[in-house]
C-alpha cells in the first residue's frame, strides 16, 4: 500500500464513519468483566429503534478507569457512563440524541481524565482495536509509509535518538542508542522482538495497549526493523493474554493482507515478516537474554552478558529487543517529531509514561501522564487518593524489582532518576498503592515469594537467596527474628544485588532494601531480644 | 595459676569425637597438667558445675532435652565449642530431617519387622522435628567440623585455647574429614 | 586469523592474552587463581555459580570471570574482601540449600564443594538448612544420582549435550525447585538416549552422580577424558 492508497482509505473509511449520527464504544478489554452482555444488549436495543445507520457500535479498548468500568463512551460529546449493566442498555440508546443519562455519567471535568495526557493511549477506548481501517482512518500507518518512502534508516535512527525516548520495559535504556547498536552491528541477518512479556504483579500497561491499539505497536516493530535493517520480527506475549494474543494475530493478518507487512512493503523495497510467540508463565522470560532463549525453543533462562543481544542475540545475529510501550510510541515520533517528544517530560526523561495503578486507591486503573509528574498528583488527583478514610502509606513501584515509597517523598516528580534515587524503579509502570492498614513486611514477604517462585533457578544468590530471604521476612511477620537475622537479612540482600546472574535476581532485594530504609522500625519492632528460638522448618 | 576448667557434653552423636579425644593419648597427659575435666561422659560427675570455661560439645542437637542441656551449659560455660560435625552442621543425625520425626519413629518402631510394634515415648525425651547443629540455639564461639576431627586437631584447638591464642584459630579440619 | 593479543592488569600483575579469550583463562595462563564451581574446562561456560566473580576497575558490577572477555587496558581485581564474602556466602548458601552430609558422600574426600568451604575456612552453615525431602535415583544399571548432593552447576547436562551428544540430561522446574532430569523427566534407568558413557558422573563436582557399588569417599572422578575429547575434536575441525 503506497502512502497515497493508505490516505484514500484513510478517507474513505472516514467517510463511512462520519454517516453515523452517533458512535458507542464499550471498553472490551480482558479484565472489563461482562462487557459481551453489554454490547449484546446495546446491539439489541439499537436494533429494535432501528438505529443500525445512525449509530455505529463498537468494541473498544480499555478506557483506563477500571475501577468504574466497564465504561462505555459516546462520541461526538465526550460521554462517557461508568459502572455500566445490560439493563442500562435502552437507557443509553434513547438517551442518544437527548441529554445524557446523568445517573451513569461520569463528571466531564473528572480529573482521572482531564489530567492524564495521552499519548501511547489516545487511541485507547476509541477505536475498534480488530479494524484495521479504524486505525488507519486515525491517522495510524501514516508514519510508517512516511517514513519509508522519505526516510533513511539513519535518519530514523537519529530522530529516535533525539526524541530521548528510554525504555518502557524496566531498566530506562535510551531506545535510540540500542537502534544505533544493532543498526551498526555487522550481520546479514538481523531480528527485532517485541517484549510482551508482562508479568508484574499488578501491571497490565502492556496487555491494555496490545488489546486497544495492536497495529500501534506492529508499526513502532516495523519503523524499527527498517530502521535497523532487521527482517524477521518476533512479538513474544504471555498465554495469560489470550486476548492481546487474538487481537494481534488479526493485526499481524490484515496488515499483511494490505501490504503493511511481508514483501514490498508500501510498494517499496522493504521485506518484513513478524510471528507471535507465546511464553508459558515464566516471569523471567520478560528478561530479554531468557525470552530470547525461549523463542529459539529452549528453557527460558538468562544469558550472561554481554554479549548483548544488540551484538549477538536471537540465534547469535544482531537483535533488536523493546518493550511493548516502547513501540507504540515510535510511530508518534515519527510523525510528529523528536522536538515534540522531548517537549514533554524531565530534563532527562522524555515523552509521556503509562501507569497501572493499583491497590489501596480509589480510581484503580490505567493512567498515562507526561513525565516529571508528582506521585501526589498521580496518587490522589488522578487516582482520586485512598478509599474507606484510610490513609496513604507507601507506593510500590516498579513491580518484585522496585521499591516502597513513603508518604515523605509524595511531591517528588517521576523519573526514571527520581525513583531510582529513592530506592525504587520506574519498571514497567505499575503503581501498588498501600495504606495504613498494612505491615510492610507483608507487602516485602510478598513480592520475595513471587521472585522465589519465579526466579530461574540458574543462579546460586538467585536460587538460594530468595529462598532465605524469604524464610526470614516469615521470622520477621512472626515476630521470631533476632538482631543476627536482621543482619543476615541486610547481607544477603547485599548478595543478591551484586551477585546474581540477571536483573530478576539483582533487584529482588529492592523491596527489602527500601523497607528497611524507610521503615525499618517495623522490622526493628519484630526483633525478639532472646536468644534464636527453637526453629522447625518445613 | 589455676587450671582451665573443661567440660564436654554429649548430644546426638555417636561418641566418635569423644573417641577422638582419647585419641590424643599421652598428650592428655600434657592437656590435664593444664586443665581439669570436671563434667564429661569421660569422668563421673553427674551434675553439669556452676561454671566452667570451656565446653566442647559433640552431637546435634534433636530432642527436648538436647535443647535443655545445652542451654543450661550455654548459662554455664565461658566458651562454648562445636565439636564435630554433628554439632556443627547436623550431619548423620540430621539425615532424619527430610522425613520429619514422626515419619521416621513410624518407620522404625512400626514399620520395621519387630515382636511388638510401638513407638516408645514413656521416660524418653521428646524429639524435635529436626535434627540441628548447636548453633541454632546458642551462641557458639569456636566450630570444629570433622566426622570426627582429628586427635591432632582438637588437641590443637585445646592447646590454643590454654595457650590463648584461640582467637582466629584457622584448624587444619573440614566437613566430613 | 588470529585474535589479537592485548594487555590488561590482573591483581597488579601486567598480562597479556588472545583477546578471545577469557579473564578466567588468562588468569590462569598466569597462575592467579580464581575460583570455580560450575565452570569446568572443554564445557561451555554459563556464569551460574558465581563464584568466579571479579572486580573490573571502572566498572560498578561484578564480573564472573568465566564469561568475561578480556579487554585491553582493563584491571581486574580477583580477590578481596569483598569478593571473599560473597564466596564465602554463596557456597555456604550452596551447603543450606539441600542434604550435605560429607562424613557419608561417597564423594567425601573427592568433592569440590566440600574443598570450597575448607579453602574459605567455613567452619559451620550461618544459613539455616532447608533439609528438602529429595530422591535418590538408583534405576541406572552402573550410575546413581542423589539429587540430595546436588548443586545444580549443569555440568552433567553440558557435557551429555556437548560431549556426548546424547542431550540425556536437562533441568526441571524453575528457582529453589529445579532439578536435574533424565529425558523428559524419566527414571535415569529406563531414558532412551543416555549412552551409559559415564561422563556425567565423572565431571560432576560433588557426589551426586556416582558410579554403583562405591561407598564412602570411594567415588574418584576421571576428568582427563574432556580435554583429551576436546582438543581431538578440535583437530578434527581443522
Amino acid at each position: 500500500m503506497h502512502r497515497e492508497e493508505l490516505a484514500a482509505l484513510a478517507a474513505e473509511h472516514q467517510r463511512h464513519l462520519d454517516t453515523f449520527a452517533h458512535h458507542i464504544f464499550v471498553c472490551a478489554g480482558l479484565g472489563c468483566p461482562g462487557n459481551e452482555a453489554i454490547v449484546a444488549a446495546l446491539r439489541s436495543e439499537i436494533a429494535e429503534r432501528q438505529l443500525q445507520d445512525r449509530v455505529l457500535l463498537r468494541k473498544a479498548g480499555c478506557m483506563g478507569l477500571c475501577a468504574l468500568g466497564p465504561i462505555v463512551l459516546i462520541q461526538p460529546g465526550e460521554i462517557a457512563y461508568h459502572t455500566v449493566s445490560p439493563d442500562d442498555a435502552a437507557e443509553i440508546v434513547a438517551s442518544l440524541d437527548r441529554e445524557p443519562v446523568a445517573r451513569l455519567r461520569l463528571a466531564p471535568d473528572l480529573p482521572f481524565f482531564a489530567r492524564q495526557h495521552k499519548n501511547v493511549l489516545a487511541l485507547s477506548g476509541r477505536i475498534d482495536p480488530e479494524e484495521i481501517r479504524d486505525y488507519i482512518a486515525a491517522g495510524g500507518y501514516a508514519a510508517l509509509c512516511t517514513a519509508l518512502a522519505t526516510m533513511r534508516p539513519v535518519d530514523i535512527v537519529r530522530c529516535i535518538q533525539e526524541s530521548g525516548l528510554r525504555g518502557r520495559g524496566g531498566a530506562g535504556y535510551p531506545t535510540g542508542l540500542k537502534w544505533a547498536t544493532v543498526a551498526k552491528a555487522p550481520g546479514d541477518k538481523k531480528y527485532v522482538i517485541c517484549n510482551g512479556d508482562e508479568g508484574d504483579p499488578g501491571a497490565f500497561m502492556d496487555r491494555s495497549i496490545l488489546e486497544s491499539t495492536p497495529h500501534a505497536v506492529l508499526e513502532g516493530m516495523i519503523i524499527a526493523a527498517y530502521a535497523v535493517g532487521a527482517s524477521q520480527g518476533y512479538i513474544y506475549v504471555r498465554a495469560e493474554y489470550p486476548l492481546a494474543i487474538k487481537r494481534l494475530r488479526l493485526a499481524i493478518r490484515e496488515a499483511e493482507r494490505r501490504n503493511l507487512l511481508g514483501h514490498a512493503i508500501c510498494g517499496l523495497g522493504f521485506d518484513f515478516t513478524l510471528q507471535l510467540r507465546l511464553g508459558a508463565g515464566a516471569f523471567v522470560c520478560g528478561e530479554e537474554t531468557a525470552l530470547i532463549e525461549s523463542i529459539e525453543g529452549r528453557r527460558g533462562i538468562p544469558r550472561p552478558r554481554p554479549p548483548y543481544p544488540a551484538e549477538k542475540g536471537l540465534w547469535s545475529s544482531p537483535t533488536l529487543i523493546n518493550n511493548v510501550e516502547t513501540y507504540a510510541n515510535i510511530p508518534r515520533i515519527v510523525e510528529r517529531g523528536p522536538a515534540w517528544f522531548s517537549a514533554l517530560g524531565t530534563e532527562r526523561s522524555k515523552g509521556t509514561k503509562v501507569f497501572a495503578l493499583t491497590g489501596k486507591i480509589r480510581h484503580a486503573g490505567l493512567v498515562e501522564v507526561p513525565m516529571g509528574m508528582n506521585l501526589r498528583e498521580i496518587i490522589f488527583d488522578i487516582g482520586g487518593g485512598i478509599p474507606d478514610g484510610h490513609a496513604f502509606k507507601a507506593v510500590q513501584t516498579g513491580g518484585p524489582s522496585g521499591g516502597c515509597i513513603p508518604a515523605e517523598f509524595l511531591d517528588t516528580p517521576v523519573s526514571y532518576e527520581s525513583l531510582n534515587e529513592l530506592g525504587s524503579i520506574m519498571g514497567s509502570g505499575g503503581m501498588i498503592v498501600i495504606d495504613e492498614t498494612s505491615s510492610m513486611i507483608d507487602v516485602v514477604r510478598y513480592f520475595m515469594e513471587f521472585c522465589m517462585e519465579e526466579s530461574c533457578g540458574k543462579c546460586v544468590p538467585c536460587r538460594v537467596g530468595t529462598a532465605q530471604v524469604h524464610r526470614l521476612l516469615t521470622r520477621f511477620l512472626e515476630h521470631r527474628a533476632t538482631a543476627a537475622d536482621l543482619a543476615m537479612l541486610e547481607d544477603l540482600c547485599d548478595l543478591m544485588k551484586h551477585a546474581s546472574l540477571c536483573g530478576l535476581g539483582q533487584s529482588a532485594p529492592n523491596p527489602v532494601l527500601s523497607t528497611l530504609r524507610y521503615f525499618r522500625q517495623e522490622y526493628l519492632d519484630r526483633i525478639v531480644p532472646a536468644e534464636p528460638a527453637t526453629e522447625e522448618q518445613a | 595459676m589455676s587450671k582451665l576448667r573443661l567440660a564436654t557434653l554429649w548430644l546426638d552423636g555417636c561418641s566418635g569425637c569423644h573417641m577422638s579425644l582419647l585419641d590424643t593419648d599421652e598428650r592428655l597427659l600434657e592437656l590435664a597438667a593444664q586443665m581439669d575435666i570436671v563434667y564429661s561422659p569421660l569422668v563421673d560427675t553427674k551434675q553439669f558445675p556452676e561454671r566452667v570455661d570451656v565446653v566442647c560439645i559433640e552431637g546435634a542437637v534433636s530432642t527436648e532435652e538436647d535443647e535443655a542441656r545445652l542451654r543450661l551449659v550455654r548459662q554455664r560455660s565461658g566458651l562454648l565449642i562445636a565439636m564435630g560435625d554433628c554439632a556443627v552442621t547436623g550431619n548423620v543425625p540430621a539425615m532424619r530431617n527430610p522425613l520429619g520425626a514422626e515419619a521416621m519413629l513410624r518407620a522404625v518402631y512400626r514399620e520395621s519387622p519387630v515382636l511388638a510394634p510401638q513407638i516408645p515415648i514413656e521416660d524418653l525425651p521428646r524429639l524435635h522435628g529436626h535434627a540441628l547443629p548447636l548453633h541454632r540455639f546458642v551462641p557458639v564461639d569456636l566450630f570444629i567440623p570433622g566426622c570426627p576431627p582429628a586427635a591432632d586437631t582438637l588437641f590443637a584447638a585445646l592447646a590454643a585455647l590454654i595457650a590463648g591464642t584461640a582467637d582466629g584459630l584457622r584448624l587444619d579440619t573440614r566437613f566430613g574429614a | 586469523m588470529s585474535a589479537p593479543i592485548l594487555t590488561l592488569t590482573i591483581d597488579g600483575r601486567q598480562v597479556s592474552g588472545l583477546a578471545s579469550e577469557t579473564v578466567l583463562q588468562v588468569a590462569k595462563e598466569n597462575g592467579i587463581a580464581i575460583p570455580t564451581l560450575c565452570f569446568l574446562e572443554g564445557l561451555s561456560a554459563t556464569g551460574a555459580c558465581r563464584l568466579c566473580m571479579v572486580e573490573i576497575e571502572g566498572s560498578p558490577r561484578l564480573h564472573p570471570a568465566c564469561v568475561t572477555p578480556i579487554q585491553e587496558g582493563m584491571t581486574v581485581t580477583t580477590d578481596s574482601k569483598r569478593l571473599f564474602g560473597y564466596r564465602r556466602a554463596i557456597v555456604q548458601l550452596l551447603f543450606s540449600e539441600r542434604n550435605h552430609v560429607c562424613a557419608v558422600c561417597v564423594a567425601n574426600g573427592h568433592c569440590e564443594l566440600q574443598e570450597l568451604a575448607r579453602a574459605f575456612g567455613i567452619d559451620h552453615i550461618a544459613f539455616p538448612c532447608r533439609h528438602p525431602a529429595l530422591e535418590v535415583d538408583a534405576s541406572h544399571s552402573r550410575f546413581v544420582l542423589d539429587h540430595n548432593r546436588c548443586v545444580l552447576c549443569t555440568r552433567c547436562v553440558r557435557v551429555c549435550g556437548e560431549i556426548e551428544g546424547a542431550h540425556t540430561w536437562d533441568v526441571k522446574n524453575r528457582g529453589i525447585r529445579i532439578q536435574i532430569v533424565a529425558d523428559l523427566d524419566t527414571p535415569w534407568g529406563a531414558a532412551a538416549t543416555c549412552t551409559g558413557c559415564g561422563k556425567c558422573v565423572h565431571v560432576c563436582p560433588t557426589g551426586a552422580l556416582a558410579e554403583k557399588g562405591k561407598s564412602m569417599a570411594e567415588m574418584r572422578q576421571k576428568r582427563p577424558f574432556l580435554p583429551y575429547l576436546v582438543a581431538n575434536r578440535a583437530e578434527e575441525r581443522k
